[in-house]
């Protein structure tokens, strides 16, 4: 079997004797999407930051592709695509010259022109960098990462400040990776991202993992199917553990006084509600 | 691809978005003429002040183009998050920092020509006596005084402090260095200064080549110095370089 991508085991980091990350251990296996969640400063971006080999951790064990990336191996480097939380450009130069000059350094690297439209910035390849939207770099910072032809790819906060139709888009870019294979390690706020793109995600706060698993499986813990329908123009909501209970009793009642429940709707504890519970427990203590 | 090519490769993406601040590029090259223009016609166009006008202006456009460029251009890819986007990927930082220290030579190289040139033909001082020694002194400098100015950079806090770092250097060496006038009556200690830092070693390089033509053998303790701080400069640049 292939060893898994990247391995995470009892990772720390201190700032200044500050410890941000204080012990997580993960693994992403080999084309898998994995999501980093957490509220802010709960230490994705250290976290994510060491594993592109910009920080040195404190304490712990990680890999790769197999390599320790704090030795820079150039190698590694060849095959990891890196998209900054922030990072500038080369404002005078245009969307096509600063993706051709960034393939030049890799040794297998996708056609710049196709990278361009894969990113949806085709019509924009002789804008200058500098005009582009704020979106529209974000973007561009999406191509030159991934001109390379990566294998892994990190992202952090990827589609921070697109607009609906950008953030569809990368969706999409997620997804075509997957499909080739590629393993990605992405970082969001976004909830119903994590949700859609990821197998896998780990909540992070204050620097430890809170829940682990796939964004289904993530045990709901107090967070409860909810219950809601109108009534006599007030919208009643309830929380339940046993939804199939609560229905035929209010049903029920309902049809005991022979009326009808408005608007009546159930829905699943979401990733959210999982995501706000297990953040705010952890804050509380 | 080859480091070298690499090297190359950055070297003409710097060139072709330098073109492309057409403003800054025309004053980048007038700037040392201006000077020339100016000082000249204030001393009155007499040959033996032109004699040490050409190669001190000569010198310290060497300076401008490498040391004051070069601490800016490093302190902005820091800040603006380039040199740490560009750490990423498997660009070689020996190609990287090679086109930008080769981007920054090649306006050396023409800004002593230009100066050069214009010494020659409107001020009708004799062509340079000895071009190797002018080229050796220009290929010398520029090394010493680009990893200087990288070196420097690590120093420099945010690009907003940048003109106040490098200033503190430029301006108090380029009037004790015999830029503008014969420094040869400087007292005791700011002529001690001088000799110490670089650039009057390069000016007076520049006015042997140039004006003078006494033969390399006779300014080897310029060039000894001026490969001393060279050597001294890349070790600084490197052992303290901060990408971030
Ligand atoms: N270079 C640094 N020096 C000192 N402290 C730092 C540094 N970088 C991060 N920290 C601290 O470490 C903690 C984690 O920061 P980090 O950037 O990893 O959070 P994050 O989860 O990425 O947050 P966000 O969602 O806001 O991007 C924060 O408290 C932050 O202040
Ligand atoms: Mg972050």
């Amino acid at each position: 079997m292939l060893e898994p991508a990247i391995t995470v085991h009892g990772l720390r980091k201190s700032y200044d004797g500050v410890e941000a990350v204080k012990g997580i251990s993960f693994e992403v296996a080999r084309g898998e999407v994995f999501g980093l969640l957490g509220p802010n400063g709960a230490g994705k971006t250290t976290t994510v930051e060491i594993l592109e080999g910009y920080r040195q951790r404190t304490a712990g064990e990680i890999a790769v592709l197999g390599i320790d990336p704090e030795t820079r191996d150039l190698e590694l480097r060849r095959h990891v695509g890196i998209v900054l939380q922030s990072t500038g450009f080369y404002t005078r130069a245009t969307v096509r010259e600063s993706v051709e000059h960034m393939a030049v350094a890799y040794p297998n690297p996708r056609d710049p022109a196709e990278t361009i439209e894969l990113v949806g910035l085709r019509g924009k390849e002789d804008q200058r960098v500098g005009r582009l939207s704020g979106g529209q770099q974000r973007r561009l910072d999406l191509a030159l990462a991934l001109v390379g032809d990566p294998s892994v790819i990190f992202l952090d906060e990827p589609t921070t400040g697109f607009d609906p139709a950008a953030r569809r888009t990368a969706w999409g870019v997620v997804r075509a990776l997957k499909d080739l294979g590629k393993t990605v390690l992405l970082t969001t706020h976004y909830l119903d991202e994590a949700q859609s793109l990821a197998d896998r995600v780990a909540i992070i706060k204050d620097g430890l993992i809170v829940a682990q698993g796939p964004p289904s499986e993530l045990s709901p813990g107090r967070a409860r199917y909810r219950v809601a329908y109108d009534e006599n123009g007030r919208r009643v909501e309830l929380e339940t553990d046993e939804p199939t209970e609560l229905l035929h009793r209010l049903t029920g009642e309902a049809l005991a006084r022979g009326e009808r429940l408005q608007n009546l709707s159930v829905s699943r504890p979401t990733l959210e509600d999982v995501y706000l519970e297990l953040t705010a427990e952890a804050a509380e203590q | 691809m080859s480091t070298r090519v690499l090297l190359w490769r950055q070297f003409r993406f710097e060139r072709r978005l330098f073109w492309r601040n057409p403003s800054a590029a025309f004053f980048n090259f007038m700037l040392p003429l201006i000077f020339l223009f100016l000082i000249a016609s204030v001393f009155g166009h007499k040959t033996k002040d032109l004699n040490t006008l050409v190669p001190g202006i000569s010198g310290m456009a060497v300076m401008t183009t490498t040391f004051t460029a070069l601490a800016f251009n490093i302190t902005f890819l820091r800040e603006q998050g380039i040199l740490k986007r560009m750490r990423g990927t498997p660009m070689p930082p020996v190609a990287y920092f090679g086109g930008l220290l080769l981007n920054a030579v090649t306006n050396a190289v023409v800004q002593v020509s230009l100066v050069v040139v214009v010494g020659h033909v409107i001020y009708g001082l004799h062509w340079p006596r000895d071009w190797l020694e002018l080229a050796l002194f220009t290929l010398v400098g520029v090394v010493a005084f680009g990893s200087l100015g990288i070196a420097l950079s690590h120093a420099i806090p945010n690009f907003d402090a940048a003109p106040a770092y490098v200033n503190a250097v430029f301006l108090p060496m380029i009037f004790i260095s015999g830029t503008f006038y014969s420094t040869s009556s400087l007292p005791g200690a700011l002529d001690a200064a001088a000799r110490a830092l670089p650039l009057k070693h390069v000016i007076d390089g520049f006015r042997a080549a140039i004006v003078t033509g006494s033969g390399l053998g006779h300014h080897l303790g310029a060039l000894a110095a001026l490969a001393a701080w060279a050597v001294g400069g890349v070790a600084l640049a490197v052992r303290f370089f901060r990408w971030e």
